[in-house]
């Protein structure tokens, strides 16, 4: 490295330290206050020596479990998320294959509606849906919470331009071996298919643990509330205790943060490629 | 005719899901928004024409919240795709430990924006327990006065830009990103034969060659600001004064605070063709570009 170049390279460092510090300060923040004893949380919370403090306790992480059901949250929120995801990945990839691949009267014109029901958020209807499972008597249910959302135009899109670029021959082969369509999409296409599997997963996945506005319309009693709205309601529970806030956090963001370190090269190729679809 | 039965079969589950919890939907808020439906009233249900319309319209708050997400978008989509990009060339450079970087970056994006909401809320307290103020009176060696930035309605809306940017930046530099790394080397290499420097590559190829990216991520970034709503509920509750309020916060205190189901279906659809209008604005634009 030349001289010149050097000192470009420690400019580049020094942003990206100062940017990661921003974006790890809040983080460190919860973390360390989360081991901290109540009454020593808020005292000088802005400094950030005090990120380092000596205190340490675990009873905001029994506290948490003490006033509120947060396992209960924490399995509502895996189990809503998981059936959403798995039977999304299910009908939406199906779907897509019929789009992509199978040959019927009335085909084109469907896959049009799909593209443009894309641009509906769940914001525009959120009301009539609303008034749609209240007239249905789906309201504080699990159902409620699933039902809805494991059709979506989003990732039927998303599987149909993958399938689009598989190629032909290895359908062909099979074809010509006598296997049928069920088989081939299964034994041949979804195996063939495993990034957009991946991406549809954890898209759905990300928006559906996050998800407030939905079961903050739809609930109202903590056996089917997921985390989200555990944490909104805890922190308008007095007494306001930020220890044990910061314990609820950690514990609600820790499995996220496990598995993006796991599958961490799928989840950025995943949001990769929604803007290059864009 | 077995392929079309088998073709209706696959795709069956995932129509008939799309029908009933979007289109249905979509199409009653249509029809709702020009009803007087109330839930618990004992009014009949009739025809009440544009009158949700003209109601919200004349309504502050909902005018307040119209203005509210426009200048939200104002805020946070120049600033995040800005710092968006910055961050994607930063991590781009052929420098080690990038992936760290990019990871920390990325992180809050799998943070529910509930839980950043509220760790947010002590970022920004006022005097010794806000690590913003005290950053800010440490930079200004102490000229800076504390703020209560989410009671202050001067800063509350920009507080929670400031919330937004944390925890959304990372998706738009992971787009930009990739978009980065499609560009061609032959195109860098060719400019730099004919002498340009650092800058002007950036300007004649790094900037055209992301020019669809750009206009993705701020097309997207613009209906995110209108679809606000967790930082809201959680950090300020539209207040203060209905300086953070925003349509769907205006559109899910209709609908429960009061029961009207027909204002707040008005209101969504407002949002819709808000939405609408971005997505058919972002076409045009790039569609411009196959031109040139």
């Amino acid at each position: 490295m030349s001289g010149k170049q050097r000192i470009a390279a420690s400019a580049v460092y020094l942003l990206l330290v100062a940017l990661a510090f921003a974006f790890l300060v809040p983080v460190a923040m919860m973390l360390s206050g989360s081991f901290k004893p109540d009454d020593q949380v808020l005292v000088q919370a802005g400094r950030l020596s005090r990120l380092f403090a000596a205190e340490f306790s675990w009873f905001n992480y029994r506290d948490v479990f003490a006033r509120v059901p947060f396992a209960r949250y924490l399995f509502n929120s895996a189990f809503i998320s998981l059936c959403v995801v798995a039977g999304g990945l299910l009908v939406n990839s199906l779907a897509a294959y019929a789009f992509a691949r199978l040959h019927w009267p009335g085909r084109d014109r469907l896959l049009l509606l799909v593209v443009a029901l894309m641009i509906i958020p769940l914001e525009a209807i959120a009301v009539p849906l609303f008034y749609e499972v209240t007239l249905l008597g789906w309201r504080d249910t699990y159902w409620v919470q699933i039902i809805p959302f494991v059709a979506n135009a989003f990732s039927i899109y998303l599987f149909y331009t993958f399938f689009l670029g598989l190629p032909r021959e290895l359908e062909e082969a099979a074809r010509i071996d006598g296997a049928g369509p069920w088989r081939i999409f299964f034994r041949i296409v979804a195996p063939n298919a495993k990034p957009v599997f991946a991406t549809v997963a954890i898209l759905s996945f990300l928006t559906q643990w996050s998800a407030l506005l939905w079961p903050l319309m739809v609930t109202h009693s903590e056996t089917v509330r997921p985390l989200p709205l555990g944490m909104a309601t805890f922190y308008s529970l007095p007494p306001l205790q930020w220890g044990d806030i910061f314990a609820f956090g950690v514990m609600m963001v820790t499995p996220v943060l496990l598995i993006f370190v796991l599958f961490q090269r799928w989840f950025v190729q995943g949001v990769a490629t929604t803007g290059v679809k864009g | 005719m077995k392929n079309t039965q088998l073709a209706w079969l696959f795709v069956l589950p995932a129509l008939s899901g799309l029908l009933c919890f979007v289109l249905f939907p979509f199409v009653l808020s249509l029809i709702l928004s020009f009803t007087n439906l109330r839930l618990g009233s004992p009014l009949p249900l009739e025809f009440v024409g544009f009158k949700q319309y003209q109601r919200i319209f004349t309504d502050a708050a909902f005018l307040a919240a119209l203005r509210n997400n426009s200048l939200f978008a104002l805020i946070v989509v120049p600033l995040q795709t800005g710092l968006a990009l910055l961050m994607a060339l930063l991590v781009n450079q052929p420098l080690r430990g990038m992936v760290i970087f990019r990871s920390v970056f990325f992180m809050p994006v799998v943070f529910p924006l509930s839980l950043v909401a509220v760790v947010w809320i002590l970022v920004l307290a006022p005097g010794p327990q806000g690590l913003l103020n005290q950053l800010l009176e440490t930079v200004t060696l102490g000229a800076w006065q504390a703020r209560d930035f989410l009671h202050d309605s001067a800063w509350a809306l920009a507080a929670i830009s400031l919330t937004s940017i944390w925890q959304g930046v990372g998706f738009q530099m992971v787009i930009l990103l990739a978009a980065l790394q499609g560009i061609p080397q032959a195109l860098y290499e060719a400019a730099r034969v004919d002498g340009a420097n650092q800058w002007q590559q950036f300007v004649f190829i790094t900037l055209p060659q992301l020019r669809n990216a750009i206009i993705f991520v701020v097309l997207v970034t613009t209906i995110l600001a209108f679809r606000l709503f967790d930082q809201v509920q959680i950090m300020t509750q539209g207040g203060p004064n209905h300086a953070t309020t925003t349509i769907m916060y205006e559109a899910v205190n209709s609908a429960f605070g009061s029961q009207q189901v027909a204002r707040a279906a008005a209101m969504t659809v407002v949002f819709f063709i808000v939405v609408l209008l971005l997505t058919l604005l972002q076409r045009a634009v790039g569609r411009q570009q196959g031109v040139n």
